[in-house]
């Protein structure tokens, strides 16, 4: 997986959560929980979207890892290498 | 014959508008299935039908304001359904304040009953008033209390000529405010027209409706206001009904949260416990049961929180209910009420049915689903209708603690915070553990302070055992 895909993954998951973001004023290192609203439920959804979309699992341990475009990127990266 | 009625989806909702039908005249209804869509203050929702039949008359035509109790439609039986149908039941004489409509509901010996969903098919029953759940007592005029008796006094409004809804006729707090509001304003606005008459200036009082009954409309709102109108939205007939912008529907929600919780501060004397609960068992557990599944079986510490609260409630009946008539009335299951924020502002609070009884992926996927369609969708009648008590989780929002305000006629409200890693003395050592702050605010006039804490205990307990939850 080549970088802007997997970082595109990552903001059409967030879309899909939180349908009004605007993700052209989310900075990459913004921690996006805060930044559009999100809360645990939305949290879930998105990793259930990231893990549709690229068949990656994802345990509660790794929230960690996913909390803005760039470390969610670079997660998705590392575990589809 | 039964008659589909405006039910109430609040204790803040006195009247509502159809917006849109979801069935025919002639289409098998069957409980359950949802036939049309109501317009509040707060949102939009489906209204299911609560009784098995055939649609008969619709009574109500889209865009139209009516009070809750109001007949919507006639609901044939099925086997009947060609039969003619009876005559109606003489209404009673009308009294000023109260449209003819709703006398008429009042009149009708079924109504639907919103609190026991029964299984499909089952008998008919005969249920109480939509917005008063408990058993009617027969008793007149003169029994209104002290308060009651004060408002309408203050309101300069004559008690016997207003229709009460409460038990046995007697005349309620509620009823005396409509029958303050509609001495202010015109017969009937619609909400639409409220918050437009609100935008452009206009006062209502002036006004005269060219609705059904003399209610107030848009159209009639833009053509008193002053300056450039706004081109007209369709309101009635086959036609899309007009939608609120997300602004109105904010202002309305805004309007609706403001008069109950005024409420609440007014009418209830809160009293308000708190205490820290270890986490570490329960999120060890829940740990554990989601690395083996699916994410989207997964669980959240939410709906562990909320299980337990369930619980609780039942195990600690005094605080799961209503206070209705100057008296508690415990409710026979548990209906929590899950607080949702909205996205552009506001909340609601969906209804978790029997969530005492629910297994912990039942209630974390219905959770799920009413969280997604309350931001998203559109909920159904039965799904905002009648929480015995309600929980407030703010732990995603930050904060450590929650001190809330009770949504009438609830009698207590349960808050979670954060969990957060703190430091804990556990058998003489002190370690670090996730924790989180259960508070409940309760109303002293149901409850003492010995009841509450009984409560908060049982959070505690139940969540120190997860797998039983």
């Amino acid at each position: 997986m080549k970088h802007d895909e997997a970082e595109d993954i990552v903001k059409e998951a967030l879309t899909d959560v939180v349908p009004e973001a605007d993700l052209t004023t989310l900075g990459p290192d913004e921690t996006f929980r805060d930044a559009l609203g999100m809360d645990s439920l939305d949290f879930l959804s998105f990793i259930e979207i990231l893990t549709r979309r690229t068949g990656v699992r994802i345990d509660d341990e790794d929230a960690p890892h996913l909390t803005t475009l760039a470390d969610s990127t670079g997660f998705l990266l590392a575990r589809t290498e | 014959m039964a008659e589909f009625t405006m039910p109430s989806l609040g204790a803040d909702m006195d009247e509502g508008t159809l917006q849109e039908w979801l069935v025919h005249a002639g289409d098998p209804v069957r409980k359950g299935d949802p036939v049309a869509v109501v317009e509040t203050a707060k949102s939009t929702i489906e209204v299911e039908c609560f009784e098995a039949g055939r649609i008969g008359q619709l009574l109500v035509t889209p865009g139209t304001t009516v009070p809750v109790g109001t007949p919507l439609a006639r609901i044939e039986p099925l086997a009947e359904a060609d039969t003619p149908t009876e005559p109606e039941a003489p209404a009673k004489p009308a009294r000023p304040p109260r449209p003819p409509a709703a006398e008429g509901a009042r009149s009708t010996a079924r109504k639907p009953s919103r609190r026991k969903p029964t299984p499909l098919q089952a008998p008919t029953a005969t249920g109480p008033p939509p917005d008063h759940d408990h058993a009617v007592e027969h008793r007149g005029h003169g029994d209104e209390g002290p308060l009651v008796r004060h408002l309408a006094e203050e309101a300069g409004i004559d008690l016997d000529t207003v229709h009460g809804t409460g038990r046995g006729g007697r005349v309620t707090r509620a009823d005396v405010g409509r029958a303050a509001a509609a001495a202010r304003s015109p017969a009937r606005v619609t909400p639409y027209a409220r918050r437009l008459a609100r935008e452009l200036g206009v006062d209502l009082r002036g006004l005269t409706g060219t609705g059904p009954d003399g209610t107030v409309r848009a159209s009639d709102v833009r053509a008193a206001a002053p300056g450039p109108t706004t081109p007209p939205t369709p309101q009635s007939g086959g036609g899309v009904p007009a939608r609120a912008s997300a602004v109105r529907r904010k202002e309305g929600m805004r309007e609706a949260i403001a008069g109950l919780m005024s409420r609440a501060n007014r009418e209830i004397p809160h009293y308000y416990l708190s205490t820290s609960i270890d986490m570490a068992t329960a999120l060890d557990w829940m740990h554990e049961h989601n690395h083996h599944r699916p994410v989207g079986e997964r669980l959240l510490p939410a709906a562990l929180l909320l299980k337990a609260a369930a619980r609780a409630a039942r195990e600690v009946p005094e605080l799961n209910g209503h206070w209705l008539d100057g008296r508690f009335a415990a409710a026979e299951e548990v209906r929590l009420g899950v607080a949702v924020s909205l996205r552009g502002g506001g909340l609601v609070a969906p209804v978790l049915r029997n969530a005492d009884a629910l297994e912990l992926p039942q209630l974390m996927s219905q959770l799920k689903d009413l969280v997604a369609r309350a931001r998203n969708g559109r909920l159904r009648g039965s799904e905002v209708a009648d929480p015995t008590l309600t929980v407030t989780n703010l732990g995603d929002q930050g904060v450590e603690a929650v001190l809330g305000v009770i949504y009438p006629p609830q009698v207590a409200l349960v808050g979670f915070g954060r969990v957060v890693e703190r430091p804990w003395a556990v058998n003489g050592l002190l370690g670090v553990r996730p924790v989180v702050t259960a508070s409940l605010s309760a109303d002293h006039r149901a409850t003492d302070g010995a009841v509450g804490a009984r409560y908060l205990t049982s959070v505690d307990r139940l969540l120190q055992s997860p797998e039983e939850l």
